[in-house]
Parts: C-alpha cells; structure tokens; sequence
C-alpha cells in the first residue's frame, strides 16, 4: 500500500474567520478530491459502511469519483442519504466512518466526510433529476418537525410517490439545522437547497404549526396512513444553581437561535442579541462549541468551562480544534456551581476546581470536586450549553402515547413503531440529544417500516 | 381570505389598536388566555401577544396591541386586507378558573385583554365577578361598556385622576377588601410593576392571586428558555409552564430585570423606524 497522506480541507485562517460568519471549510477542489479519492483501497469488507449510521456505500461513490464520474457519485450517494451536504459537514467522521477506515492505522483515514461534501455539493448546484417513483401514490403521510430525522423520513417516502406533508412549529423549515447550527458550520443557503430538493420530490412543508396545540395527533392520525414524530431534543437544561436566571444569561438554544435563525448577528436585524465583552460558555459539546465561536465572532473574550477534560470533550474533534485555534479558551476540570450578578444583571460566576476519578456510567473518568479551590470569574454574558431534556407539548397534548421515564418517546429503535398504531417515532424526540446523522438514520428507518406497512 | 389577514382593526384608545386576524389553525383550538406569536414582515422579530377574543367559524383571532415598539408601530400602519407575515399558535395554557366561585378581576394597561374573557366567561357562569381596571388617564380605559355587561361591579381608576377617581388599582383592591369584600381569588394582567403591587397587597390579605406574565419569547414552545422566570424557587418557562402563575411565588425583581434585557436595542430601533415614517419629533 502506497503511503499517501490525507488530504488537508482547505479552510479560512483563524485570524480572518474570527472576524466573519462565512463557513470556515472552504471544501475540496477537483484536484483534491480526485487524489484524496485515490486513497480509498475500495476494500472487499468495506468496514466504513458499517460505521455509518445510514449505511452509504462509501467505496461505491468514492470509487465514481476516481472515474471522474461526478453523476454517478451522487446517484450513488443519494440512494442512501438525502442530506449528504449536510452530514459532510456536521457527522463526527471520526468517530463513525472514518474510525473504521484501514488507511487511518497508518497514515489518516480516507477523508470521506470531505469527500462526500464535495459530491453532495456538486449535486445540489449541477443535478435536478431526484430518484422517485408512484408506487405508492395513494399513501399519506404527516411528519412532525422539519429538522434531519423528519426531512429524510419525508424524503424517503416522497421518493417512493407517499403523499407528504410536514408540520413546522417554526417559521422557517429546518429544525437545528437552521436555528441550532450556525451558518460558519453549515451555511444556510445550503440548507435551503436541500430543503427545495426535499420539496421537489413533493412534500408540503407546512409552517407556523404546532402539533400538539394548532392541531392534533389524533386528527393527524386519522386523516393519514401514519404519523411520524420528529421534534428534536426540547427544553435546555440549565445548571440549576443560583442565579441562573439573571439577565445576560442564556441557553445555547436561545443564544443560537437568536444569531442563526433570526439573524441577530447582523447589526441591522430587529432581534437583538446581547454582545458580551467577556463570555463564560458552559459544556463541551457541539452547540457549546458553536455557542463559543459565535460569541468570539460577535468580539468577546470567550471562555468555555468544562468540568472533565479536554479528552472527554463531546463535541466533534474539528470543532474543538476550531474553536481553539479562533481564539477560545478552555478552562477544563472547572465546574460552575453559582452565578452572580448586580441589578439582576449577570457579573460573573463562582466556579471549583475538578479532578478525575474512577470511570462513571458513561464510561467516562467522572469529575470530583477540589476541596477548597473555589473561585470566581468575572462575565458579562453566561451561555449554558449543558443537552436538553424533552419538550412536554406532545406528551401533554397526547397522553395515549408510551414516554419513557426520562420524558423521551418510547418507540422501536429499528422500526420507530409506537404504542399506538401507525404513530411513529424518531431523531431526539426518542433518544436525546445525539447527532444529525443518528436523527437521519431513525428517519429513513420510519420510512422504511412505514412503507413495508403498506404493502402488508 | 389569505392566511394572516387582518379582517378587522379598530382603535380602541390612544395607541392601542384591536386586531382581528385571519389564523383557521389556531382558532380551532384555541381558547382565552393563550397566546399567538407573530411577525409583521420576514425581517420581523417573533412577538407575542395574548389571544383575548377568537371566532371558530369565522377563523379569526383578536389581539389588543399596544403601539410602543418597533414591531408594533409597523403592526399598526398594516390596513385591513393586509397580511401579517406569520402567525403561530395557540401557544401556552388556557385561563381556568373554574374552581373559584368569587373573583376579583384587575387589569391594567392593555392587560385588560386577557382579563376580558374571564369576565365574560364568569358571568356566563354565574359566578361573582367584579372588575377593576386602572390606567394613566381617561383615554387610556378600554372596553369600559363589555365590562359593564360582564360584571357585578365595576371599579375605574386612573394615575391622575381625569375619570374622578385618582389612584392605582391597588388603591381599589384595598378599599374594597378592607371594606369586608371576599373573594376566592385575584386574577391580575397588566405590567410588571402592577401585578407585583397587586401581589404584594393580596399577599398580605392572604387572597390566591394568579396573574399572566408577558415574557420575553423567540420560539414561544420551550426550546429557547428565554421566558423563564422563578415562580416559588423553581425555573419555569412562561410559554409552556404559563402564562398564568401563582402570583405570590414570583420573583419578581428577576422578572423586571430580564424583560429590561434589550430596552437599548429596542429603542433604538423605534427611533429608526419613527424616523423613516418621519414620526420622530
């Protein structure tokens, strides 16, 4: 085997990118796709595949893209991911796919999230054909949400001519993917585009709805042949101390979605967003990595407060790597225990030193407090980005339906099959806060329970 | 009839404006004391605003608007025929007070909105309701004959007196308490600083006091978590936990704190617009 290093994704520099809210990757020319592509060995036992939560044949449209075959790779890519651009950009590869990879033993793993954005992306701007048949012209369908594990579950459908319709709470299509994930990461006329694909194919995204409030389960229920529930994660948890309620500070939720969605970030736009000089975001996640990066962006001195250590970190290792190099600073095994203020406005907060001890239920080595190591830091602004717990508005609206006791739906991992009949379930509303790409995975299985129903 | 459109619009006081607005989805459901959110155009921020009237057959939701912000001042240059540019909802819980057999409804400002319905619906019912309304001035008391219709008594009150009677609601709910009138419990809307004097002095007569706080809100369905407030020393979100809390378990020191988060933004942003309609004096 030849030793060829992985191809580097070209990106803005730090410096710059601190400055804008342009996407930091700027993704592969054609050069570089074709030989990061020629790294790919096209293995017999692919085992990237495996590790893939939507199962893409990934040697199938790597190996197109050796032949120069830009169509065929997206033909390929397509059959198995809708939201390919996306999850090129947003997929922790390097735990999924990519940790598979033989190459990555020796010299990195084929670079197959990169990879698949620059098909994907080709696709969105050069191909209009979509896969899709009638067979199933007389089937409806309602999905709830619009974030990845409804798209892909309408997708799925639609491709096989089900009649769909999807119920937005929001007044934008797109869930997490345009409130929650910042344009930097995943630009938003991206987003769009895959949206009008999803579109093409003939769904009907309804907007400004509330299931659960503007219209029922049950009357869903009975004006279609299944229901799928797509709602996300919910309700932000907070650090439940004191003074998590002082002016100035905020869930990630609603930090984000201010700058995302309602375009805050624009100096010009009617919904502000408070600009800290000084900005103490807590966790280690993703969305606590956006949330640090748009506050650096937005000109603060931005630190994140985590209570384990860089190793055990969540979030995806590009955006930890990102974050750093655009000028975050972590302050690892520090807790938060109080937040204070004067006037009702947040000043500051007390925090205690951590150490690590024996492995918890995570697996991960859990955090003890250092006795005596108290101490403060100064803020102006505090964004809490500690998950979500679920969003009681179906529960409350729909008691028929089997929750679990921590409130998330109780459905079939495979299927998504509910308690009740044709009512099916995916994406964080039943498992939690977890990935796009495990949301999608939950949608496209729906789909194809939903369809394998139909022709029983 | 497009979806969004205001069918009516009337004046009601100075500044403050009825709207009846064309949303089928929400009046199917909805029911007084829940809230819609809306935007005015695609660059708009999403405001909410309570529900206080709506009519299943004809499709339509009322709200009582307040021109004092950016969003409203362009709110009210909209004529009927014109389309909002969303609207969604019912968000929040319905009002109930079922369980009370004597109520003293107080409302002020555009607060008068939510306790409006209530009256109607206690009336209706049977129930003893008296009203006490406050405003700063005489111009600004709304809806003074629905209330005559819907209450046992009703009590006027107004910051300098222009009606006769000068004084805050407070002033009234005092006078009548202390002059051996009973009642189940208090239901208070209005701004803050009302409803925190009104649960002051109830708390001290010991009377149930609900009231209906008007956070500030993004997504209005528990996502964001910009409308928590502490009732009882518990974190809960006005737009799913509320509107309506235990009057008496509100911080609400916090709660004025946190609905003053962007006072600067906001203004500046009427300023602009006032200038652009050439409004600014």
């Amino acid at each position: 085997m030849e030793k060829i290093n992985r191809h580097l994704m070209p990106s803005q520099e730090p410096e710059v990118r601190r400055n804008n809210f342009k996407e930091v990757a700027l993704g592969y020319t054609d050069e570089i796709a074709y030989a990061e592509a020629q790294r790919c060995l096209n293995c017999k036992n692919p085992q990237c595949v495996q590790g893939c939560p939507v199962n893409v044949n990934i040697p199938g449209f790597i190996s197109k893209i050796k032949e120069k075959d830009l169509d065929g790779a997206a033909t390929i890519l397509e059959q198995d991911n809708n939201l390919a651009a996306i999850c090129g950009r947003v997929c922790p590869q390097e735990r999924q796919c990519e940790s598979l990879c033989i190459r990555g033993k020796l010299e990195g793993p084929v670079a197959i999230g990169n990879l698949e954005r620059y098909v994907a992306d080709y696709a969105l701007n050069n191909i209009t054909s979509n896969i899709k048949s009638d067979e199933f012209k007389d089937r409806k369908v309602a999905v709830i949400g619009s974030g990845p594990a409804s798209l892909t579950c309408a997708a799925n459908l639609a491709m096989k001519g089900v009649k769909v319709t999807v119920y937005e709470a929001l007044h934008k299509a797109g869930g997490v993917l345009v409130y929650g994930i910042p344009e930097f990461r995943l630009p938003k006329d991206l987003v769009q585009k895959v949206i009008d694909r999803v579109t093409a194919l003939g769904v009907d995204i309804k907007l400004n709805v509330v299931v659960g409030k503007s219209i029922y389960i049950d009357e869903l229920l009975e004006e279609n042949d299944a229901v799928f529930i797509g709602t996300g994660a919910g309700l932000p948890q907070f650090l439940r101390c004191e003074g998590e309620n002082l002016a100035g500070v905020y869930s990630a939720n609603e930090y984000l979605t201010r700058v995302n969605l309602m375009k805050a970030y624009d100096k010009s736009s009617i919904t502000p967003v408070k600009r800290g000089k000084k900005v103490v975001v807590v966790g280690a996640g993703n969305v606590a990595m956006d949330a640090a990066r748009t506050a650096v962006r937005l000109g603060g001195e931005v630190h994140l407060v985590y209570r384990r250590s860089r190793q055990e970190m969540p979030a995806r290792a590009e955006e930890i790597h990102h974050a750093e190099e655009e000028g975050v600073i972590f302050d690892i095994l520090t807790n938060p225990i109080r937040i204070f203020g004067e006037n009702g406005n947040v000043t500051g907060m007390t925090c205690v030193k951590m150490e690590l001890g024996e492995p918890d239920a995570s697996g991960r080595r859990s955090p003890i407090p250092v006795e005596g190591s108290e101490f403060d830091i100064q803020a102006d602004q505090v964004i809490v980005a500690l998950g979500t717990s679920p969003n009681p508005i179906i529960k409350n609206s729909y008691p028929a339906l089997k929750f679990t006791p921590k409130g998330t739906i109780e459905a079939d991992a495979e299927t998504g099959e509910t308690n009740i009949k044709n009512l099916y379930a995916g994406g964080d509303a039943q498992t939690g806060a977890a990935t796009v790409i495990l949301a999608m995975g939950a949608g496209k299985r729906a789909a194809k329970a939903m369809l394998d129903s139909f022709t029983k | 009839m497009k979806d969004y459109e205001i069918v009516n619009k009337r004046d009601l006081a100075s500044n403050v404006v009825e709207y009846n607005i064309y949303a089928p989805y929400i009046s199917k459901h909805c029911l007084a004391g829940q809230f819609i959110i809306l935007r005015v155009d695609a660059e708009g921020e999403r405001v909410p605003f309570t529900i206080c009237d709506y009519s299943r057959e004809n499709g339509t939701v009322c709200i009582l608007v307040q021109t004092i912000g950016y969003s409203t001042l362009k709110l009210s240059k909209m004529q009927i025929g014109d389309a909002l540019h969303d609207v969604v909802g019912p968000l929040g819980n319905p009002t109930d007070l079922s369980k009370y057999e004597s109520v003293l409804l107080v409302g002020g400002g555009i607060g008068l909105a939510v306790i409006y319905p209530q009256a109607k619906q206690l009336k209706a019912e049977g129930k003893k309701v008296d009203v006490a309304i406050g405003a700063r001035n005489i111009s600004l008391l709304m809806y003074v004959d629905e209330f005559k219709q819907s209450s046992d008594n009703l009590y006027l009150i107004t910051d300098d007196g222009s009606n006769g009677k000068k004084g805050f609601v407070t002033d009234v709910i005092k006078e009548l308490v202390d002059g051996g009138k009973k009642y189940d419990a208090v239901f208070a809307v209005g701004p803050l600083p009302m409803m925190r004097a009104v649960c002051n002095l109830t708390k001290e007569y010991n009377i149930e006091t609900i009231v209906s706080m008007n956070s500030i809100m993004v997504d209005g369905t528990g996502m964001c978590g910009c409308c928590r407030l502490s009732v009882g020393g518990k974190t809960k979100y006005a737009c799913i936990d509320g509107p309506e809390f235990d009057g008496h378990q509100v911080d609400w020191d916090e709660a004025i704190a946190r609905g003053k988060v962007y006072k600067e933004e906001e203004q500046e942003h009427l300023c602009n617009l006032r200038r652009e309609y050439g409004e600014d004096k």
